[in-house]
């Protein structure tokens, strides 16, 4: 029992930062009706830019702080202006291969530019161990679950409880309506390409530590993304960090009682129940097909 | 423009017949490859492009036909038993792929089929007893035709090329077909299609269905060609890749394909010079063709046509308003 819980609570310590890349995912999508297959890459690159900031003497925070602005310039403005605005008009199928021209390009250039080593990077939390009945939790556990919590219901609450995130959710509803409603759309679709990119930053300073930052680290990333999205409801920003939680407990579990070769099936068949029976997601809203 | 289709196609056909035997061995064998990839892509094209489905899992296609080539012919048996088991084995599974697609559609479905390759990938790479598992299966023989060996690259490439222009044909056929016509009505309008009278659930299973036969064909061929299979090249990646080829190809025309495996099986050895960063420029590469062309590549035609109704138009608009002031 001790087993499970020690297990149980890793789990959702990863699942939290997959939900954190999942609820940017959903994001985009809602508001502009971007897929991101980069979106693994979004979380790697990121973390590269803290160990370089890092080299050149900044502490752990400066240079979170300091990626976090470069992010949403490159991640968030550029990507937008230079790659959604063009192709979204097109339709699905350009934009999704634009984005894994993207991912192939971000992937290799740090291969090539940076390093094709895996580098230990700084966590943020220090090395501690509690002991509750029994069971052994890791303070960067812990930490990881409840910084990422925070992060997904201040987003949760800034998109509720503020003017600007409710003309958001209005652009994500229905572009045209905030329009005539006198919505600066396009801002509000910058500011989630922003959102976007901070938050995988922050996945970035979480997830490093244990994943170590490496040149294909984003692509386990990003599909453990897409699942938890989808699992949880792709029109559903709660849905993605409750589909993150369940890809990142059932993983750890089938990991321990199942056979470690194929943890990567569980999250699988979860997901594909998920597509079968509740296609919309677990907390998602059903879209009608239209004529 | 009729003639101009004509004196290209038979210069294609006079560089692949001609050109492969002054090629080194390497040079042969990408040229096999790239072949190869055209056939899994045609498939691809069919339920992307024509049907208008979303398919990320199509190499898990391609890998069965592959596996299915390589343990029959471990076992002792003939690449032309495995060949058609091969093709109906990914028929059969492909209907069953296409199931998901009748109840989710888009991203989801993307999502589905990409989830099916990966649990197809995790059957290769842990179940040993039947796949090697990581160390795949090595030596796989090529087959005989007729009586004749086609155990040097070009004759093997030759064979490649034949079965290419075979399946290109029954694929031009069927799409000029009364099915190929309901193919395209339910990717343009599916509710429509249905009010007028065509069994959607049918065509989307069947898109599915044959597009998966091509992979299968294209993954024995891959079997016998590169003579040693293992997991790696049947992944999500190689999925995405494939898709990523018909649509810069150009979806939903028919020689898409053919530019879109070269770019994506040709541009990337073109590119070695780049070295470390050959994977860089080519991703970006791929960027900037999608905003140049979203259509793809054989959109070209098309988009210079309209640009010369337009100066036509225009030029015409100029005369009239010309005359009018003459008046």
């Amino acid at each position: 029992m001790t087993d499970f819980l020690q297990l149980f609570i890793s789990g959702l310590s990863t699942g939290a930062i997959y939900g954190l890349a999942a609820l940017g995912f959903t994001l985009l999508w809602q508001a502009s009706g971007t897929i991101n297959f980069a979106q693994g890459e979004f979380v790697m690159l990121p973390a590269f830019m803290m160990l370089g900031f890092a080299s050149f003497g900044a502490p752990l925070l400066a240079s979170f702080v300091l990626t976090c602005i470069v992010a949403v310039v490159v991640l968030g403005w550029a990507f937008k202006r230079g790659i959604a605005d063009p192709l979204l008009k097109h339709g699905l199928m350009p934009i999704v291969v634009a984005t894994i021209g993207l991912a192939i390009a971000m992937r290799n250039g740090v291969r090539a530019g940076y390093s094709a080593e895996a580098h230990p990077f700084p966590s943020l939390f220090a090395d501690k161990l509690f002991n509750v009945f029994g069971v052994t939790i890791t303070l960067a556990d812990l930490g990881t679950l409840a910084l990422a919590l925070v992060l997904v219901f201040a987003t949760q609450a800034f998109l509720q409880k503020t003017v600007t995130g409710r003309a958001m959710q209005a652009v994500a509803q229905n572009t045209d309506s905030a329009t005539v409603l006198g919505i600066n759309v396009p801002r509000m679709v910058f500011y989630t390409f922003a959102i976007n990119a901070l938050l995988a930053c922050a996945a970035a300073l979480l997830v490093t530590p244990t994943y170590l930052a490496k040149f294909d680290m984003g692509e386990p990333l990003g599909t453990k993304a897409f699942f938890a999205a989808i699992i949880g409801g792709f029109n559903n920003s709660r849905g993605a960090i409750l589909g993150g939680l369940i890809v990142g407990v059932s993983e750890n579990l089938a990991a321990a009682y199942i056979s470690p070769t194929y943890k990567d099936a569980v999250a699988l068949v979860v997901f594909m129940l998920v597509i079968l029976f509740k296609p919309q997601g677990l907390l998602g809203k059903k879209v009608e097909r239209k004529v | 423009m009729k003639r101009l289709h004509l004196v290209g196609l038979l210069l294609i056909a006079a560089v692949l017949l001609a050109v492969p035997p002054f090629l080194k061995s390497y040079g042969i064998y990408l040229f096999s490859y790239w072949l190869v990839f055209v056939i899994a892509t045609m498939g691809l094209n069919l339920t992307v492009g024509y049907a208008g489905q979303k398919s990320l899992g199509h190499a898990a296609f391609f890998g069965i036909g592959a596996y299915t080539v390589a343990i029959l012919m471990k076992a002792g048996f003939s690449f032309w038993l495995g060949l058609p088991l091969a093709a109906v084995g990914c028929f059969l599974i492909g209907l069953g792929l296409g199931f998901p697609a009748l109840r989710v559609q888009t991203i989801y479905l993307a999502f589905a089929t990409l989830g099916f390759n990966t649990a197809v990938w995790l059957v290769m790479r842990n179940e040993e007893w039947l796949t090697g598992g990581t160390f795949g299966i090595n030596n796989i023989a090529r087959p005989g035709l007729l009586g004749l060996s086609l155990d040097s690259n070009l004759a093997y490439y030759y064979f490649v090329l034949g079965t290419t222009v075979l399946l290109a044909g029954l694929l031009w056929s069927l799409l000029r077909s009364p099915w190929g016509k309901a193919f395209t009505a339910l990717r343009d309008n599916p509710i429509r299609a249905e009010s007028l009278g065509i069994d959607i659930q049918t065509y989307t299973l069947l898109s599915f269905a044959i597009g998966a036969v091509y992979a299968g064909i294209a993954g024995a061929l891959f079997a016998s060609l590169v003579q040693f299979i293992e997991p790696a090249p049947f992944t999500v990646g190689a999925s995405i890749m494939m898709y990523l080829m018909v649509v810069v190809g150009g979806p939903g025309y028919f020689f898409g394909p053919v530019l879109g495996a070269a770019v994506g099986v040709l541009l990337p050895e073109w590119l070695r010079f780049a070295q470390a960063w050959y994977l860089f420029v080519f991703g970006t590469a791929v960027v900037l063709l999608m905003l140049w062309l979203p259509d793809g590549l054989l959109s070209i035609p098309e988009r210079l046509r309209a640009k010369r109704l337009a100066r036509e138009a225009s030029a015409a608009r100029s005369a009239a308003a010309a005359q009018l002031e003459v008046k």
